[in-house]
C-alpha cells in the first residue's frame, strides 16, 4: 500500500490508540485542531476527549502530566509539536523521566512515549528548525528512534509504546510528503539499518538526511546506513560495514560541533581504527543559525552534493 | 641513560631468543656495532646497535624469550657518569642521570614526521612486510591506501642486478637463518664476479615515450576489478618478449665458447627478497601469454620467490633478464649479466619528462630502458635496433 509519511504517522498513532486503552494522546492542539501537522486528524473524534487531550502551552507542565501519568501505569503519548519548545521540558525529560528507574533503585518504570518534529528544510527560520537529536542521545535512561522511511513512520510509535522505558520517536516534518510502500506491520527499535549496499564508502545518517543519502550514495557505490536507533547506537552494523568499505561519511543534519556525528566518527576510530583506508569524514549542518532564505537554507544543511564530494576527497 | 630495546627483526616477529651477547657491562660500544645475536622464528640474527655508550647493565639474560620492544641492556651516553648500581629498579631512570643527560637524550628524539598512510595500508604492510615508506601513496594528500600496498607487495621490488645463484633459494633444508643470507649473499658474489670477469658487457640507453601504453592500460583496467588490474611492469615484460622474437642473439646462452638460442623466451625477473638477496626466476613463454596471464603469472611468481617457494625449473630455464628498478625511483639502471645468459633489460622510473615529438614540445611520460649485451653474443648496432624496436613496441600497446 502507498501512503505518505504523514498518512503512516497517523495510521500508527490510529493504531496505537485503538489496540491498547491505556494509550492516551496529550499535547498542544492535538485534538481540536487535529495536529499542528494534522497527524492527529480526527482522533478526538474517533477516540473522544480522555484519550486525545488538548495541552495548554506549556511543555514543563504536560511533559511533567506524561510522566505521573506513565508511573500511573497508563501508557501516554505525549507530543511535544517541535523539537524546539523541547527545551522547556528538558528538566521534565532529563532529571525526571531518563532517571527516575534508576533513583527509585527499579521499583518505577516510566513508560513514556515522546513524538517530536525536529529538522530544518522548511523555510520556518532559526528557532523552529533546529536538529537537537543528539543532544537527547547523550542522555542515558531514554530511548531515542528517528523515523526516516515509511515503514518506521508507522511502527515506530508501536514499538516505543511496548518499551517499558521513556521514548523519544523523532518525526520529520520534511518528508512529511515522500511517499512509500507500507512493507512490515511491525519495525524493531534496536537496530540500525542498511538502507542500500555499497562497496566503496560506509554513508551512516538518520532521519531526514536518508533520503539525501541515497541519492548520493548512488553516484559512489556507497552502502547507507540508517541507525533509526540514536541511543542505544548499533554500533555493531555500522562496523561491520565500515571494516568491509574501509571508509566511512556520517551525514547529520546537527551542527558538527559535539554532534552525533562526532560520537559515531569516534567509534569508528576506536573499533576500526586498523581498518580504515582514509579519515573518517562527515557532512554536517553549516555552523550558524539556520537562515530564512530557500537558497541559504539550503546551503546550510547536508545535501548530496556535499555528501558525493566529502566521499570523492577520501579517495 | 640508553635504553636498548629487541628491535623488531621481520614483520611477522613478535617476540626473540636471546642466543648470546656480544658485549659486557663496561664495555665501550660504536653505533653499528653488533652486540647480540637473537634468535626469530626464521634465523639467527646479528643484531645492531645504533648508538654509542658504554655499557651499563645487560638485563636480558642469554637462552630467555622476550617480546619485541623489551629493554635488553642499559647503556650510558657517552661522558654520562655511572649510574648507582641500584639504577636496575623499575625506573631507573629516577636515581640520579644528570640534567644535562636527560636534556640530551630529550633532544635527540626530534618528531618525525611519518609518511601519510592509511591505518588499513600500515596494517596491511605489515602483514605483507612492505616498507610503507617506500610506497607510493594515490590516496588523499599522497597518503598510502591499502590498496597501494597490495599493489605494491604484488609488484616486485625489483633489485638492481639479477644474478643468484639458483641453489639458495630453493634449499632442501632449512637452515639458520644468518647463514641461509651469507649463502646467498656469497652465490649472487660468485655469479656476479663470474659475469664482470668473463662478459663482455656493453650498455645502451634509450629513452621511451608511455603515454600510449598508460593509457592503454589505464583503459583496459577500467573493466577490471583490482585484484585483476595489469600493472606497467608485466606490459613491459610482454613489450621484451615481443621485441625478442626478431632478436634471437640476445635470447639465450653462452656456453662453451658459442651462443646457444633459447628454447623459448623465457623471461627472468628480478625479484628482491625480503631478508636481502634477490633471485631472477622466469616466466615461460612471456611473448606467448595474454597480459591478464602474465600479470597473475608475475604475481605468483613474487609470492614464491618470497616464500621460498620456486621449482628449479624457473632458477634454471631464464633466457634473459628485465629488472625494474622504477618503484624505487631511479631513472635508469644498467644491469649485470646473469650468465650464462647474453642480455638483460633495465626498466627506470616513469616520469614526466618533456619530450619533442612530431616537431612538438610537451610533458610527457617516459622511461629509459637500458640493455646490458654481451659483446660475445651481439653488437651494440643490434643492440641498438633491439631498443628501438622496444620503443616502437610500446607505442603499439594494443598488440600486447
Amino acid at each position: 500500500m502507498t501512503v505518505t509519511y504523514r498518512e503512516a504517522l497517523r495510521m500508527g498513532l490510529y493504531e496505537a490508540l485503538e489496540n491498547d486503552e491505556l494509550a492516551f494522546l496529550m499535547g498542544e492542539d492535538v485534538g481540536r485542531y487535529g495536529g499542528t501537522y494534522a497527524v492527529s486528524k480526527g482522533m478526538l473524534e474517533k477516540f473522544g476527549p480522555e484519550r486525545v487531550r488538548d495541552a495548554p502551552l506549556s511543555e514543563l507542565a504536560f511533559v511533567g502530566a506524561g510522566i505521573g501519568a506513565a508511573l500511573g501505569g497508563m501508557r501516554p503519548i505525549v507530543e511535544v509539536m517541535t523539537v524546539n519548545f523541547s527545551l522547556l521540558a528538558l528538566d521534565q525529560i532529563v532529571n525526571t523521566a531518563a532517571i527516575l528507574r534508576h533513583m527509585s533503585g527499579g521499583q518505577f518504570a516510566v513508560p513514556l512515549v515522546i513524538r517530536m518534529s525536529t529538522g530544518a528544510g522548511r523555510q520556518l527560520a532559526a528557532q523552529h528548525s533546529h536538529s537537537f537529536e543528539g543532544w537527547y542521545a547523550h542522555i542515558p535512561g531514554i530511548k531515542i528512534v528517528a523515523a526516516a522511511t515509511i515503514d518506521d513512520a508507522h511502527g515506530m510509535l508501536g514499538a516505543a509504546l511496548r518499551d517499558s522505558n521513556p521514548v523519544i520517536v523523532f518525526e520529520y516534518p520534511a518528508l512529511f510528503e515522500a511517499k512509500g510502500d507500507l512493507t512490515e506491520s511491525t519495525v524493531d527499535i534496536t537496530s540500525a539499518k542498511v538502507r542500500r549496499s555499497g562497496n566503496r564508502v560506509t554513508l551512516i545518517t538518520y532521519g531526514s538526511c536518508v533520503a539525501k543519502t541515497l541519492e548520493a550514495a548512488a553516484e559512489v557505490d556507497g552502502e547507507v546506513i540508517d541507525l533509526r536507533v540514536l541511543r542505544p547506537l548499533d554500533t555493531d552494523t555500522i562496523l561491520n560495514s565500515v571494516r568491509r568499505t574501509r571508509h566511512a561519511v556520517v551525514v547529520d543534519e546537527g551542527w558538527r560541533s559535539g554532534s552525533l556525528a562526532a560520537e559515531i566518527m569516534a567509534r569508528i576510530m576506536e573499533q576500526a581504527f586498523y581498518d580504515l583506508d582514509a579519515p573518517v569524514a562527515r557532512v554536517c549542518r553549516e555552523e550558524v543559525p539556520i537562515p530564512y532564505p530557500r537558497h541559504l537554507e539550503e546551503a546550510a544543511l547536508p545535501q548530496p552534493e556535499k555528501i558525493v564530494a566529502a566521499v570523492k576527497a577520501m579517495f | 641513560m640508553i635504553e636498548f630495546k629487541l628491535p623488531s627483526l621481520g614483520a611477522d616477529m613478535d617476540e626473540g631468543k636471546l642466543l648470546e651477547w656480544k658485549i659486557k657491562p663496561g664495555d665501550a660500544i660504536k653505533r653499528g656495532q653488533v652486540i647480540a645475536v637473537v634468535d626469530t622464528s626464521k634465523a639467527a640474527v646479528d643484531v645492531e646497535i645504533w648508538h654509542d655508550g658504554v655499557v651499563q647493565e645487560l638485563i636480558t639474560k642469554p637462552g630467555e624469550t622476550i617480546p619485541v620492544g623489551s629493554v635488553m641492556a642499559r647503556l650510558r651516553e657517552t661522558g654520562e657518569a655511572a649510574a648507582a648500581p641500584k639504577a636496575a629498579a623499575p625506573f631507573p631512570e629516577a636515581p640520579a642521570p644528570t640534567p644535562k643527560a636527560a636534556a640530551a637524550s630529550v633532544a635527540s628524539v626530534p618528531p618525525t614526521l611519518r609518511k601519510p598512510a592509511s591505518p588499513a595500508a600500515r596494517k596491511r604492510a605489515h602483514e605483507l612486510d612492505v616498507e610503507i615508506e617506500k610506497v607510493t601513496g594515490t590516496g588523499p594528500h599522497g597518503a598510502v591506501t591499502l590498496e597501494d600496498v597490495e599493489k605494491a607487495a604484488e609488484y616486485a621490488a625489483p633489485a638492481p642486478a639479477p644474478a643468484p645463484a639458483p641453489a639458495p633459494t630453493p634449499a632442501p633444508a632449512p637452515a639458520p637463518g644468518a647463514d641461509r643470507q651469507a649463502e646467498m649473499r656469497k652465490a649472487i658474489g660468485a655469479a656476479m664476479s663470474r659475469s664482470k670477469r668473463e662478459i663482455p658487457h656493453y650498455y645502451l640507453a634509450e629513452t621511451i615515450p608511455m603515454h600510449r601504453a598508460i593509457e592503454h592500460l589505464t583503459r583496459a583496467n577500467e573493466g577490471r576489478p583490482v585484484t585483476e588490474r595489469v600493472l606497467m611492469g608485466a606490459l613491459q615484460l610482454k613489450a621484451v618478449a615481443l621485441t625478442l622474437k626478431q632478436f634471437p642473439e640476445l635470447n639465450g646462452f653462452w656456453r662453451d665458447g658459442a651462443f646457444q638460442p633459447g628454447a623459448g623466451i623465457h623471461v627472468g625477473v628480478a625479484i628482491s627478497l625480503r631478508q636481502g638477496g634477490l633471485v631472477a626466476p622466469a616466466i615461460h613463454d612471456v611473448d606467448q601469454r595474454g597480459l591478464g596471464d602474465l600479470m597473475r603469472a608475475l604475481a605468483d611468481l613474487v609470492k614464491r620467490a618470497r616464500a621460498g617457494s620456486l621449482r628449479s625449473s624457473e632458477m634454471s630455464d631464464p633466457t634473459i633478464t628485465v629488472t625494474n628498478l622504477g618503484e624505487q625511483g631511479v631513472e635508469a639502471v644498467y644491469g649485470v649479466i646473469y650468465p650464462p645468459q647474453v642480455a638483460l633489460v633495465g626498466f627506470g622510473r616513469i616520469a614526466e619528462r618533456a619530450l619533442a615529438e612530431d616537431g612538438a614540445l610537451r610533458a610527457a611520460p617516459v622511461v629509459t630502458a637500458t640493455l646490458s649485451g654481451d659483446h660475445r653474443a651481439s653488437d651494440g648496432h643490434r643492440g641498438a635496433r633491439f631498443l628501438a624496436a622496444l620503443r616502437e613496441q610500446l607505442q603499439r600497446p594494443e598488440e600486447l
